[in-house]
């Protein structure tokens, strides 16, 4: 039997997904945009170390980032009490430990890149501190949206965290990934192949928009 | 001829990185009204020069005096930022915002605290002075190196600055965009004399805008006069060996 019995429970996993990465991403994002832009404008002692440490994080495996949420959050956990496991908040949660880091390092690079190359011009054109700093993050503005879709392109195509915390339980916590997983297990080649394919373009679209980010057009 | 007023002042001037000594000048005096370029080699710490003028480099001796201000480093924040309101600096690759052309050079007055009506006007004097008032609207990143350029000096002159430090401003551009460049820098001079230092490589172009020029070989002064006599009448034999187009050490 197909996991995917009708259309409006793959329009349901679709729109999980959906809900899960893009809650996860916009949390991540409220900690990753500025950390990140306060990373790539400062130079202090200690800061080639943090800046280690986030992109070792930002290659976390999954599996990792899933067991470590699922330590936090099974009953006997620390934070067992709170009943969250096997629910898409714990899901959201593995998800904004795996793209936190990356929208922190993506954000911290592209500023530290557009700070080399502008707040000397805008100090010289006059600019306090704080207005080439501002002057600073305008011009990255287009790599940090990117920064943003690449954490999203990223928390749509995992598997391993939110097949840990999540459990695939049908019409609660199955997403696209995990189903293409139970599916291919079971045999259902095509109706994975359906899944990966709608997976597919909405990657291929999150790309683009990353694409018309960086070179302006559009 | 009346004597020139020293604008900036450099006395005593030494710049080591790394216990290596890239400039070392004993005095040097830039003034009113006048162009003066620096000549060398490169590596002859000319464009140090410029950046310490402009108190992007701390001074590792010595120091650069500019109205009531001395720069030995250790300027009070709100020194260094009346300093740097005083000058323009224009570098060898044009950087400009993301943003219109006019955004570009409005930006040197916004950030001073001026717009408006008068703001604006003064914004399209120059862009039409450097040719560009019809692309006032266009987008910075879709101009020419020389447009750029062009751009960058109507950012640079907007303000009227009391000091203009020019980096090789033409180092890469073809003949139209260099005597736009050069008649608009003439231009400024006459019309508000602020002191000009301009960097370059092209001793053409010294003799042309400059009053006086400096050759400056491994971080020394060799020379400093009024251009014609330093060209036609050397008193170093490097500026001879120079000016004639021969590698000097």
């Amino acid at each position: 039997m197909s996991a995917v019995s009708s259309w409006s429970e793959l329009g349901g996993i679709i729109l999980l997904s959906l809900a899960v990465s893009g809650t996860a991403v916009l949390l991540a994002s409220a900690v990753g945009v500025p950390l990140g832009s306060l990373l790539g404008l400062s130079r202090f002692r200690g800061r080639p170390l943090l800046v280690r440490a986030t992109y070792t994080l930002m290659g976390l495996p999954p599996t990792v980032a899933g067991l470590a949420v699922y330590m936090l959050l099974r009953a006997p956990g620390p934070l067992g009490g709170l009943g969250l496991i096997f629910t898409p908040t714990a899901m959201v949660i593995a998800q904004w430990v795996l793209v936190t880091p990356i929208i922190i390092g993506l954000v911290a690079a592209a500023v530290e890149d557009k700070d080399r190359r502008f707040r000397e011009t805008a100090v010289l054109l006059g600019a306090t501190p704080w207005q080439a700093r501002l002057l600073v993050l305008r011009e990255a503005r287009p790599a940090v949206f990117a920064a943003v879709v690449a954490g999203l392109g990223r928390a749509m195509a995992e598997v391993g965290a939110v097949m840990l915390v999540g459990g695939n339980i049908r019409w609660q916590t199955r997403v696209m990934t995990t189903a293409i997983l139970l599916e291919t297990r079971r045999g259902n080649f095509g109706d994975a192949l359906v899944l990966g394919g709608v997976l597919l373009v909405i990657g291929f679209l999150l790309n683009s928009a990353i694409h018309r980010l960086q070179t302006g057009e559009g | 001829m009346t004597p020139r007023e020293e604008v900036m002042t450099a006395v005593g001037l030494k710049k080591s990185y790394g216990g290596r000594l890239v400039l070392d000048v004993e005095r040097l005096d830039v003034r009113r009204g006048e162009v003066l370029a620096v000549l060398g080699p490169s590596g002859a710490g000319k464009t140090t020069l410029l950046r310490l003028l402009a108190t992007l480099e701390e001074p590792s001796a010595g120091e650069v005096r500019f109205g009531d201000l001395v720069w030995a480093g250790g300027l009070s924040p709100a020194d260094l930022l009346h300093w740097r309101r005083r000058l323009s600096f224009v570098p060898q690759n044009p950087v400009l915002f993301t943003g219109t052309v006019r955004f570009n050079v409005e930006m040197a007055l916004a950030l001073r605290g001026r717009d408006g009506p008068a703001a604006s006007a003064d914004v399209e004097a120059l862009l039409d002075r450097v040719g560009l008032l019809p692309l006032a609207e266009a987008r910075a990143g879709s101009l020419s190196t020389g447009e750029a350029q062009r751009v960058c000096l109507a950012r640079a002159l907007v303000t009227r600055p009391d000091v203009l430090l020019f980096d090789e401003p033409t180092a890469s551009l073809d003949p139209a965009n260099v005597a736009i460049i050069e008649e608009t820098l003439r231009e400024a001079v006459r019309c508000w004399r602020p002191a000009v230092v301009i960097v370059t490589h092209n001793l053409f172009q010294a003799r042309r805008v400059a009053d006086r020029a400096a050759l400056l070989v491994a971080g020394k002064l060799v020379e400093v006069g009024e251009t014609g006599h330093l060209f036609d009448r050397p008193s170093d034999p490097r500026t001879a060996a120079f000016v004639r187009g021969e590698m000097v050490y």
